[in-house]
């Protein structure tokens, strides 16, 4: 009696946040056979990213966040558990999850046009041709690359690829963006410039988008909350940060924010523990 | 001007020559003279060397044949065998010059006379000898290819079909074309029966023994390439979901392109040098067979014609690599490669 009255006094309320959810990891376990036994990277670990939310993940080296996006994207078998992408549970990868590696991984014979409209010609079939290009050239010229459009891609710099990899996961249109240090190899002029052109990006078209990330300002510059993974093995969620600055959001503004280095601080404690 | 010699130098493989080039437009002098000296002077000095040493043990040994040639024979005999293609040339020239008068002055006197033309039937001169030899080393070549890129392919895709033949290939891959031939003729003779067929027989023996020797080069090194592409090309592509047509044409063949030029760079190796081998005992008329006949022959030119196709055989296997190499340049997408 009592039980059911509870229930029915929360229902309206969680019907109305389970709307709001991209993503629902639940109970998710990761083991991978190893010689001499098993290797639980991650063990129930649960985690809710609700829609136009962006996440930021940090954690050690090895902890297993590149494990957990890769089983995102359906690359990585589900050993335990269960991810739900907009309700329907993950079995196999597909390009409503847009992925963008650490290495730009384009293709170097295709130019930045080619590479971005092989993924735009798998997601818009019935799209005349033209429609396609102006697809790519849009999210092209997004990215900065009004330039470069008909450019072999290993002609390319390494910011210049990853700018592609950016538009070429973006005009998929996906529901979520799944990115894995996408900055890490670049230098850190570069990195902040990226950092700008995928939040321009970002602000326009609102995807939910996981970014892995080993940098502390860029995990608060970018993220709506900023998830800390414990070190591994069995690694969970340890800690949420939430980073409540307005967007669109402003270098400056953000590093001069009297929290700023409130947030900062808080992230590199619980690192360095 | 300058550029465009040094990249003809680049491309024809001799490099040699660019020091040169720049030394003409007075860059650098000191630094080219120096580059001269190493990729010159030290070869010229080389061969200079290889040609005394030869001729000093030529003059030393005598053979059933007479006098070991020496470089001067051997050059004497190069040049013989082009005036003997000339003279052929021109006697073929005027037979069909005759055939056509003649051809002419029918016509005139009957409209509606009934007009043979008939092939001229020289014996093979050394030029015709290496262009057939050419030609079967292509067809060799090209039956090679057609059966590697595909098992090639489909091994890569499949670990299981990768281990089905594996064996298979090991088991082959080091026989000798002197082994395949007899099997070769036999197969050949029993179902190429035609007589007047497109291929002559001992063309298409020469050519099949080619194939079967050198088509392992290609056909492990397309394995390989497939199988080890980039693992985030592959999983690019399942993020897109492609098709396995789609993958295989988009991202699979372009990506292992250049090792499938190296697998076809050594097939050709491999063919030129096996063709010799069964040219000379199918009998196809190319340059295994010139040695052959010169062999059995044994007149006082023979040696030295027998090295002139020596020296030809190195000449166009070096200019056949180069090519490969050219070609897998075009092809090669990353810049540094080679
Ligand atoms: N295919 C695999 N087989 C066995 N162990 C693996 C495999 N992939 C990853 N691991 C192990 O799982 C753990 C987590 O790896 P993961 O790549 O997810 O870490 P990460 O947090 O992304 O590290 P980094 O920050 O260095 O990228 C590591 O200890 C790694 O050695
Ligand atoms: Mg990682």
């Amino acid at each position: 009696m009592i039980m059911s009255e509870v229930i029915a006094m929360q229902e309206p309320e969680e019907k109305t946040i389970s709307e709001k959810i991209m993503l629902d990891i639940r109970n998710l376990t990761k083991i991978y056979p190893v010689r001499g036994g098993d290797y639980t990277v991650l063990e129930n670990l649960q985690l809710n990213i609700l829609k136009e939310e962006f996440i930021s993940i940090i954690g050690h080296s090895g902890c297993g966040k590149s494990t957990l996006l890769t089983m995102i994207a359906g690359l990585n078998c589900i050993s335990g558990g269960q991810i739900l992408l907009d309700g329907i549970p993950i079995t196999k990868p597909g390009p409503d999850r847009g992925v963008v590696f650490q290495s730009p991984s384009l293709f170097p014979w295709m130019t930045a046009m080619e590479n971005v409209l092989l993924g735009v010609e798998q997601v818009f079939p019935h799209a005349t041709k033209n429609d396609r290009i102006n697809i790519c050239k849009y999210y092209l010229d997004k990215v900065g690359l009004e330039n470069a459009f008909h450019k072999k891609a290993s002609e390319l710099s390494q910011g210049m690829q990853q700018r592609v990899g950016i538009a070429r996961a973006f005009a998929l249109k996906p529901k979520i963006l799944l990115l894995d240090e996408p900055f890490g190899m670049l230098d850190s002029l570069t990195r902040a410039e990226l950092q700008n052109v995928l939040l321009e990006v970002w602000n326009k078209e609102k995807i939910t988008a996981i970014m892995i990330t080993h940098d502390v300002d860029e995990s608060i510059f970018l993220a709506d909350r900023v998830i800390m993974m414990t070190s591994g093995p069995k690694a969970q969620i340890g800690d949420v940060l939430k980073i409540p600055f307005e967007r669109p959001r402003i270098r400056k503004e953000v590093i001069e924010h009297s929290d700023y280095y409130h947030y900062r601080r808080h992230l590199i404690n619980f690192l360095e523990h | 001007m300058k550029a465009v010699a040094i990249k003809f130098l680049n491309i024809t493989g001799m490099r040699w020559g660019i020091p040169l080039v720049k030394l003409f437009s007075g860059e650098q002098v000191l630094q080219q003279l120096k580059e001269i000296g190493k990729t010159i002077v030290a070869p010229i000095l080389a061969i200079i060397g290889f040609l005394l040493i030869w001729s000093f043990f030529a003059s030393q040994i005598t053979t059933s044949l007479g006098r070991l040639p020496g470089p001067v024979a051997v050059w004497q005999q190069a040049q013989s065998l082009w005036q003997e293609h000339l003279v052929e040339r021109k006697k073929a020239d005027e037979f069909y010059a005759r055939q056509e008068d003649r051809n002419a002055k029918r016509r005139a006197e009957n409209p509606g006379a009934k007009i043979s033309t008939v092939e001229f039937t020289g014996k093979p001169t050394y030029i015709d000898q290496i262009i057939t030899s050419l030609k079967t080393v292509f067809m060799g070549f090209t039956i090679a290819s057609l059966i590697a890129l595909p098992i090639g392919v489909i091994c890569g895709l499949s670990k299981t079909v990768m281990k089905a033949f594996n064996p298979l290939i090991q088991i082959f891959k080091p026989v000798s074309p002197l082994a395949w031939l007899p099997i070769v003729t036999m197969i050949v003779s029993a179902v190429y029966v035609t007589n007047n067929g497109f291929f002559a027989k001992s063309f298409i023996i020469s050519a099949i023994t080619v194939s079967l020797c050198s088509l392992w080069a290609t056909l492990i090194n397309t394995a390989l390439g497939v199988s080890s592409v980039n693992i985030d090309y592959i999983n690019v592509a399942k993020v897109l979901q492609l098709s396995p047509t789609k993958k295989t044409f988009k991202i699979l063949l372009p990506a292992t392109l250049p090792l499938i030029f190296t697998g076809l760079r050594i097939s050709l190796g491999v063919g030129w040098m096996v063709l010799i081998a069964s040219e000379m005992l199918a009998q196809n008329p190319g340059l295994g067979k010139f040695i052959w006949d010169e062999f059995q022959n044994g007149s006082s030119h023979s040696l030295a014609r027998i090295m002139v196709a020596v020296f030809t055989i190195g000449i166009i296997g070096f200019i056949l690599d180069r090519v490969m190499v050219e070609l897998q340049k075009l092809v090669s997408f990353e810049k540094a490669s080679l």
